[in-house]
């Protein structure tokens, strides 16, 4: 850390990284500044991971904790894998956003309050019984009292807009000090307030104006003792863009579609956190998806199979209750043996739960969840950004093998976004079909191809390859329904071999670490950032600490077992009571698998994983 | 993979008739709905590998089995959602789904309303027995109040439903009714149904002969067939009984059954159906008539056209790829905002 003099009385302080939270009603378009400042960071060169953290009521009574919408993002010189523990700055642009967003403030970190909305009512419907810029409440913070809603009104007189325009741009103020204090440039935000405005330029003169003003109060101050500087991160050369975990994830799915020469179809129905799936890939018609918003999950699902059967790429996306409700038709899909994408963006549970939380409670009814023995693929991806790989993986495998495939993400990963360098989709693995074949003039539905077991997906329109499957058992090769005792067994036998020998076309396990240590840390899914962090740092400080993660759930890498042998302590850490522990302890058994869990909507913060594998360190 | 064949051949019914033994009751009405649809598929002039039977769960859905086409027996209810999937994935298909009245109108409802609500081009058969049969004889959304069945021996207290009047609520496009009795209307009705651009709602009163034995005999039995079957027929007057000599009259707004030369009755006041009236309220009403007031309507009681689905979906595609930006998926990664590291 350097400290220089910046005309003769602001100092600049240099920082590896800094967590930032944006806080106010949900009305006040903090996910926008939010991402603005993102993205202004991610020019300027740093690594960042964001994460929007915002109520299920899309408009709750103004001025109250349950309306309170957040952004929090990290950016740093460093690798960045999560949107950080704690803000060292946190905006609060009422007494209700710093009620509900204190919690997440560092102690000793600097405090932003819009000091016009500290009125009695406000403070009163926030639950605060006094004022808590008064009462001591913030003496452990650098608290910046900024009168942000009257200084804006000031800086957009004359201009012709009503007063709810005006106050709509107090954000860009709150946006203008934050970009003071990390000296960055106003340019890129003035780029897309213009673009965003075109048709309304008073609208537009009014945003920048308000940013500006910002800008140079934050400049102004006393109160602000020092900006900040974050160095550009050294990131692997390329072109990057922002991605957020749902695009990748429809995007991945368009990807795959294009390769193997298909059109998307997708049926859904509206979910929280899943619906930008649908949304994003209602958008893009022209490059062959189909979407359908079906009438309910089941419809979703089935009209997916449906199309699938026809000859196309069937995904259906949704959350936890949504993929509860389509078991049977994913049962369907594994007896029928054809390829079927089912995304579950997971949310806090059960039943509706907590729709805008985070967690990671769906693995079991991913892996086990449908009636009698319903083997299907389960991935799960790990960060924003390769939400587009697995998405992708998905797909083809559920084409190349002929079987339902889950992929798993989750609330934190589908809005959170990172910088991403994107590839072009001829560096994607290819995706292998073979046409259907007949032997000796005969086409058998549930012929199968020997290396993968996948039976040949001849489609409707194809002359001479008629044929009928359906939902029960089918007799081996020629599809005909069976009752025959011994084929079903062998039918299922095989459904489940199908399935286990998809490790054969899965990449291996990789450790990180240098294997010889006595704790490996396995983690899953969205929880990489934290877990990655959080071990990397231990691995600094010369703790003998391991780590792996997973990608792929079921069938799991050929080499788990021979990793797990290595360590005598394993602590699986996921977001919910312990499944995936579960599942590797009843496919390892005997091993040392220990679960850390967590249950309450948010993600791991790397101080408490840290706490946690220095305790399992100590015996 | 073979060639495609450029003209259809001429095909038979067996080229429909698949290798697999039929596995009905013995006297059950489907056997000849089966021949029907045999009967009526190489009028069509539609290649046999583009005909797609969907089904769910039931009797009535283990139909695609004895099919020589392509097949699809899926879960209970979910047909129409299925076969939404299929035509929506390859619009030249001609698909047909195949459902009884528990699967339509109990556990499938909701798909069954929705494929009428968007006007896919499909086909939907009805087999309407009144009774579940493959779970052995409990009472169906359509069995009478009253009906004794396993699962109410006392009789059904609930009121039943009426498949016409849930196409006419979803705004479906072409609604027909027929009798399994009745091979020659049967197959007639399923060619009228194939040409129908939209979803076509076809209802077979079909006879469950172990469980539900005769529920359609008032109209179907040889005794009442005169009385009790109004054939109609788009731009002919509704005319019925022997000799033709009773019609249906518009009486205010209440339909009556009158009988010509009797008090001044001609056949200028009888009701000359059509079928292609955009306005539901006299289809509804005469899809409502019954025994023992009135004759059953068989035949094409509604048939008009409207935009369908599958057509919305192309136009809307064609419309946007004629406008676009962009036009792989690299394009669209290297869209918007994007910044070089160099």
């Amino acid at each position: 850390m350097s400290e220089t003099l910046v005309n003769g009385k602001k100092t600049t302080t240099e920082l590896e990284k800094v967590v930032i939270r944006f806080a106010g009603d949900s009305g006040d378009g903090m996910q926008l500044t939010g991402s603005q400042f993102s993205f202004t960071s991610a020019l300027w060169g740093n690594d960042l991971a964001t994460f929007p953290d915002f109520p299920a009521e899309i408009r709750a009574p103004q001025g109250t904790v349950e309306g309170v919408s957040g952004f929090q993002v990290q950016i740093g010189k460093i690798d960045i894998y999560t949107p950080g523990d704690q803000a060292d700055v946190l905006v609060a642009m009422n007494p209700a956003a710093l009620k509900s967003n204190l919690q997440f403030a560092r102690k000793g970190g600097n405090v932003i309050v819009d000091l016009d909305a500290f009125v009695d009512r406000n403070i009163e419907k926030a639950g605060f019984a006094s004022n808590p810029l008064e009462d001591g409440t913030l003496a452990d913070y650098n608290v910046v009292e900024a009168p942000i809603s009257s200084l804006t009104k000031t800086a957009l007189e004359g201009l012709q807009l009503d007063n709810k325009s005006i106050m709509r741009s107090k954000n860009m103020f709150a946006l203008g000090m934050m970009y003071w204090l990390f000296d960055r440039s106003l340019k890129e935000t003035e780029k897309y307030i213009d673009s965003k405005f075109k048709k309304t330029p008073a609208l537009a003169e009014g945003n920048k104006r308000a940013l500006n003003a910002g800008f140079h109060y934050a400049e102004t101050i006393e109160a602000l003792p020092s900006m900040y500087k974050i160095p550009p991160a050294i990131i692997e050369k390329g072109v990057y863009r922002h991605i957020s975990g749902n695009t990748a994830t429809a995007w991945g799915l368009m990807a795959a579609a294009e390769r193997a020469r298909k059109k998307l179809f997708l049926g859904s129905y509206p979910i929280t956190p899943a619906s930008d799936i649908l949304h994003e890939l209602s958008r893009h018609k022209n490059l062959g998806v189909i979407t359908m918003q079906a009438e309910d999950e089941i419809a979703a699902v089935c009209s997916a199979i449906g199309a699938s059967y026809a000859g196309q790429l069937g995904v259906t996306t949704s959350s936890g209750p949504g993929i509860a409700l389509k078991g049977e038709a994913i049962g369907l899909a594994i007896m029928a043996e054809i390829p079927l994408v089912v995304v579950d963006v997971q949310r806090g549970g059960p039943s509706t739960g907590l729709p805008t939380k985070t967690e990671q409670a769906d693995i079991n009814i991913a892996v086990f969840g449908r009636n009698s023995e319903s083997p299907a693929v389960v991935l799960a991806a790990s960060t924003p950004a390769n939400c587009f790989e697995f998405a992708y993986m998905a797909a083809k495998i559920a084409m190349e093998h002929m079987t339902p495939v889950i992929l798993l993400t989750d609330g934190y990963l589908a809005n959170g976004s990172e910088p991403w360098k994107f590839p072009k989709t001829a560096d994607m693995p290819p995706i292998n079909l073979e046409e259907a074949k007949k032997s000796n003039g005969v086409y058998y539905p549930y012929e199968r191809d020997t290396e993968k077991l996948a039976r040949g997906w001849a489609v409707p329109g194809t002359p001479g390859f008629e044929h009928r499957i359906g939902g029960l058992e089918k007799q081996e090769k020629t599809g005909n329904v069976s009752y025959d005792p011994t084929n079903h067994e062998k039918m299922v036998r095989t459904r489940a071999e199908k399935v286990e020998r998809v490790a054969n076309y899965i990449p291996d396990l990789e450790v990180q670490g240098n294997g010889d240590g006595k704790l490996l840390v396995v983690g899953w899914g969205g929880t990489f950032g934290g877990l990655r962090t959080a071990v990397t740092e231990l691995q600094h400080a010369n703790k003998k600490v391991d780590f792996v993660h997973f990608n792929y759930i079921n069938p799991l890498p050929k080499n788990t077992k021979a990793i797990f042998e290595k360590y005598n302590k394993i602590v699986v850490c996921e977001l919910n009571m312990g499944q995936f522990a579960s599942l590797l302890r009843s496919k390892f058994p005997g091993m040392n698998i220990l679960s850390y869990s967590k249950i309450q909507g948010q993600p791991f913060l790397v101080t408490e994983l840290k706490e946690v594998f220095i305790e399992h360190l100590k015996d | 993979m073979e060639a495609l064949a450029d003209i259809p051949k001429a095909y038979t019914k067996k080229d429909f008739e698949s290798d697999q033994l039929v596995r009905w009751c013995p006297g059950c009405g489907d056997y000849s709905i089966l021949s029907a649809m045999t009967n009526a598929l190489p009028q069509l002039g539609i290649p046999r590998e583009n005909f797609v039977f969907v089904s769910g769960i039931g009797c009535a859905a283990r139909f695609p089995y004895y099919m020589n086409t392509y097949g699809f027996h899926t879960i209970h209810g979910r047909g129409p959602a299925v076969a939404t999937g299929v035509k929506l994935a390859n619009p030249k298909l001609s698909v047909w789904e195949v459902q009884g009245d528990g699967d339509a109108l109990a556990i499938g409802g909701n798909h069954f309303i929705h494929a009428l609500r968007r006007n896919i081009d499909i086909n939907i058969l009805l087999f309407n027995n009144e009774i579940y049969g493959l779970t052995k004889g409990q009472y169906s959304p359509t069995s009478p109040t009253g009906l004794v069945t396993k699962s109410t021996p006392y009789g059904s207290v609930e009121r039943p439903f009426h498949a016409a009047e849930l196409v006419i609520g979803a705004q479906g496009t072409f609604y027909a009714r027929t009798i399994d009795t009745n091979p020659k209307l049967m197959t007639e009705i399923f060619v009228h149904a194939a040409k129908h651009i939209g979803t076509s709602l076809v209802e077979v009163l079909q006879n469950c002969v172990i469980f539900n034995d005769d529920a359609h005999a008032g109209v179907t039995a040889k005794q009442n067939r005169d009385d009790f079957q109004l054939h109609v027929k788009h731009g002919q007057p509704l005319l019925f009984g022997k000799d033709n000599k009773k019609g249906i009259r518009l009486n205010g707004l209440k339909l009556e059954v009158v009988t010509l030369s009797e008090n001044g009755i001609t056949e200028k006041d009888i009701l000359v159906h059509d079928a292609n009236n955009e306005d539901p309220a006299l289809h509804l009403m005469l899809a409502r008539m019954a025994p023992p007031h009135f004759p059953m309507a068989l035949g094409v009681i509604r048939e008009v056209r409207a935009k369908t689905y599958d057509e919305a979906i192309a136009e809307e595609r064609e419309k946007i790829t004629e406008n676009a930006k962009y036009h792989s998926v690299d394009d669209l990664l290297k869209s918007g905002e994007t910044w070089e590291i160099k």
